[in-house]
């Protein structure tokens, strides 16, 4: 790739010297740091001197409309983080739900001549060719979460693991009813907006993952991602299936609405896992109390990586921790697993719904 | 259908009583007949659908909605239509949970989800009848401008209900019914008081029959069209109170296309979409037959997809139903 080149160049010929060194100093110093750090999300900024004050650069920022905790912690998070650096003057546009004003949002930022954009496309088809344009202009994009459908419109994709969610919270309620001595247990599903990729990838996970332990889904709904509509769904879900084995909702904002229609039925013999990692759940689980045993992660924090990202693409230098000098093309987040024996380590990284 | 042999065997009855259940009350019938189908196709594919538990669900789902749904069937029935019911919900639900509001207690909660309800109405009907703009363009705007707000109160943030009280409302039985449905009851017992035995529901009657005829007969068709908002947008008010129970939060998201929902179930409940003519009952009746649909289809495991082909099916089939009754009795 042409940026990737002349990034490389850069390195070498100019401050590739100091660069080199501040890489090789990441390398050995990172190792002994690490028990001490806490936070997940501090673990990177430890001795790699990629965080010492470099050229500044300029980081554009869009993302669809706030309008649920998850979107709202992408925004947020992304803003804190560039306030972290002296070097990142961060340009956030007004979040948009409709494709058209995002593209004409993201043409204001590569008029302004950004260094870097940040995009969390609302629709990743839709925001491909203004992506490509971005990237053909010169400014390195970051393809946040829901993918572009050509890789000509990103430097570097960062996201989350929807299969990987449905797999984990599929392995978890399997392990657990396994141990419990379950056989042909009945499991519930609330999924989110129904007809969306992420959704599929979701429930093809989890169903993926039950089966490997000889488990099935027996009753699925679909709720909206709000509160209300999980309520409803689960309402019914619970008439539907009169006695529970397990229960996985997909989304912790519309957990709410899940939880509150269990609560209102009086149901508590079975076990749930959530999905994303909202603060409320995490606390839940902590509290171990009712029914919410355990979340699997689709972590918001994903956008102050992405911000991170954008600065190190920005300055030309690459990742502490692995050999190569330029930053990946692409990121998949893990999601983990959170129960009552770990919640502790993960409480800094939810999010209010 | 069995339905549609009804209506000539009532309308050739002599005098009195049944000679009076014409129109309307005859499409009613036809509602019941859907509903009684309904409820034979629930009970044969799922062994779930016949339990106390589950008609009680489906009586409670039906509790919010059916509320927002009686001050919809007022408004269209005075010849308007109420776009931003849904929107008021939300706004009445955010308003009612800031943390401002919360430290006045559930009452207070519950009062400012009213008063806000209220107040939006009565924002809409006096623009529409004091300000002569089309309803459908000004709760339009409202719909769009009180989400707005909403979630700008809110800061795009789903609101905890913390105080006991209102959640205990969605937990509530009182002789064994739960609260919500009595709250419906007497929402609904209200509603039918006044729009059928007092003039204020009269004169709606005549105003959506026809607005110059009644204005020529003395009545301030202004003030009573700026009325008809008010008691929707109370009503919407009521139901976010009702909502703050059933989810324990209040949210920008609360009451998602309610105004599409309730005016469906308006429409087939029998009222014309053009005024002047409808039922309470009908529309209750056709709030159930939503929520029940939707209930069969979960308790059978199906898809939501095809159970929104199921409820557009419903619609038109209930219209051209409803079009051959009123055909046979006039």
């Amino acid at each position: 790739m042409d940026g990737f080149t002349l990034d490389r160049r850069r390195l070498l010929a100019g401050s590739g010297l100091l660069g080199a060194a501040g890489l090789l100093a990441a390398c050995t110093s990172n190792e002994p740091d690490e028990p001490e750090s806490t936070g997940a999300s501090q673990v990177a900024n430890t001795g790699s001197g990629n965080d010492e004050p470099g050229q500044e650069v300029v980081i554009g920022f869009s993302a669809p409309a706030a309008d649920h905790g998850w979107i709202g912690a992408i925004t947020t998070k992304a803003e804190e983080e560039a306030a972290k650096y002296e070097d990142v003057d961060f340009q956030a546009v007004e979040g948009s739900n409709d494709v058209n004003q995002q593209i004409s949002q993201v043409e204001t930022l590569i008029s302004r001549n950004v260094n870097v954009l940040v995009i969390l496309p609302f629709d990743g088809n839709a925001l491909t060719e203004v992506g490509i344009k971005a990237m053909e202009a010169g400014i390195q994009v970051i393809n946040l979460d829901r993918v572009f459908s050509s890789a000509r419109g990103y430097r570097t994709y960062i996201g989350g693991d929807n299969y990987g969610m449905g797999a984990a919270a599929g392995y978890y309620l399997a392990q657990q009813l396994t141990e419990k001595g379950v056989k042909d247990p009945v499991i519930g599903e609330v999924q989110g907006i129904a007809d969306l990729p992420l959704t599929q990838d979701r429930s093809k996970g989890f169903e993926e993952a039950l089966a490997t332990a000889g488990f099935k889904v027996s009753n699925k709904v679909s709720a909206q991602f709000t509160v209300e509509s999980g309520q409803q769904v689960t309402s019914n879900l619970l008439q539907a299936a009169p006695k529970l084995d397990a229960l996985w909702n997909h989304d912790d904002d519309q957990g709410l609405g899940v939880l509150a229609a269990i609560e209102q039925a009086g149901r508590d013999e079975f076990i749930m896992v959530g999905g994303a990692g909202s603060r409320n759940m995490m606390d839940l689980i902590k509290a171990d109390s009712g029914v919410m045993k355990a979340t699997v992660t689709y972590p918001p924090s994903m956008a102050a990586s992405a911000v991170k990202l954008a600065r190190l693409v920005g300055q030309s230098k690459g990742m502490a921790d692995l050999v190569e000098l330029g930053v990946p093309a692409s990121i998949t987040l893990t999601s983990e697993t959170i129960t009552k024996e770990n919640v502790d380590q993960y409480l800094s990284l939810g999010f209010e719904s | 259908m069995s339905v549609s042999t009804a209506p000539p065997a009532v309308s050739t009855q002599r005098p009195g009583v049944l000679a009076r259940m014409r129109g309307t009350e005859v499409r009613n019938l036809g509602l019941v007949a859907v509903l009684a189908v309904l409820i034979v196709i629930g009970a044969v594919t799922s062994e779930n659908f016949l339990t106390t538990d589950n008609l009680e669900n489906i009586l409670v789902s039906s509790s919010v909605i059916g509320v927002v749904t009686i001050g919809m069937t007022f408004v269209i029935i005075g010849g308007g239509i109420d776009l931003s019911v849904g929107a008021i919900v939300a706004l009445a639900s955010v308003w009612a949970t800031t943390l401002a509001t919360q430290s006045y207690g559930p009452w207070m909660m519950a009062l400012c989800a009213i008063l806000v309800g209220a107040g939006a109405g009565l924002a809409n009907g006096l623009l529409i009848a004091y300000g002569r703009l089309v309803p459908f363009i000004v709760t339009l705007a409202m719909m769009v401008s009180a989400r707005g707000l909403a979630a700008r109160l809110a800061d795009n943030r789903t609101q905890l209900v913390n105080e006991q009280g209102i959640k205990d409302l969605a937990k509530t039985d009182v002789l064994g019914i739960p609260l919500m449905v009595i709250i419906l009851a007497v929402v609904a017992a209200l509603g039918w008081i006044l729009l059928n035995r007092t003039t204020f529901g009269r004169r709606t009657f005549a105003i959506g029959g026809n607005t110059e005829a009644a204005r020529l007969a003395g009545i301030d068709t202004r003030l009573n069209t700026a009325l008809l908002y008010v008691l929707s947008g109370t009503c919407c008010g009521i139901a976010a109170v009702m909502l703050l129970a059933r989810t324990t939060t209040g949210s920008s998201t609360h009451g998602n296309l309610y105004e599409l929902d309730a005016i469906a179930a308006v429409i087939i409940g029998g009222t014309l979409l053009s005024g002047g003519r409808g039922t309470l009952i009908g529309s209750i009746l056709g709030v159930l037959v939503f929520i029940t649909i939707s209930n069969i289809f979960i308790l059978n495991n199906l898809a939501t997809e095809t159970q929104n082909i199921a409820k557009g099916l419903i619609i038109v089939g209930a219209v051209l139903l409803q079009r051959r009754a009123n055909r046979d009795t006039t």
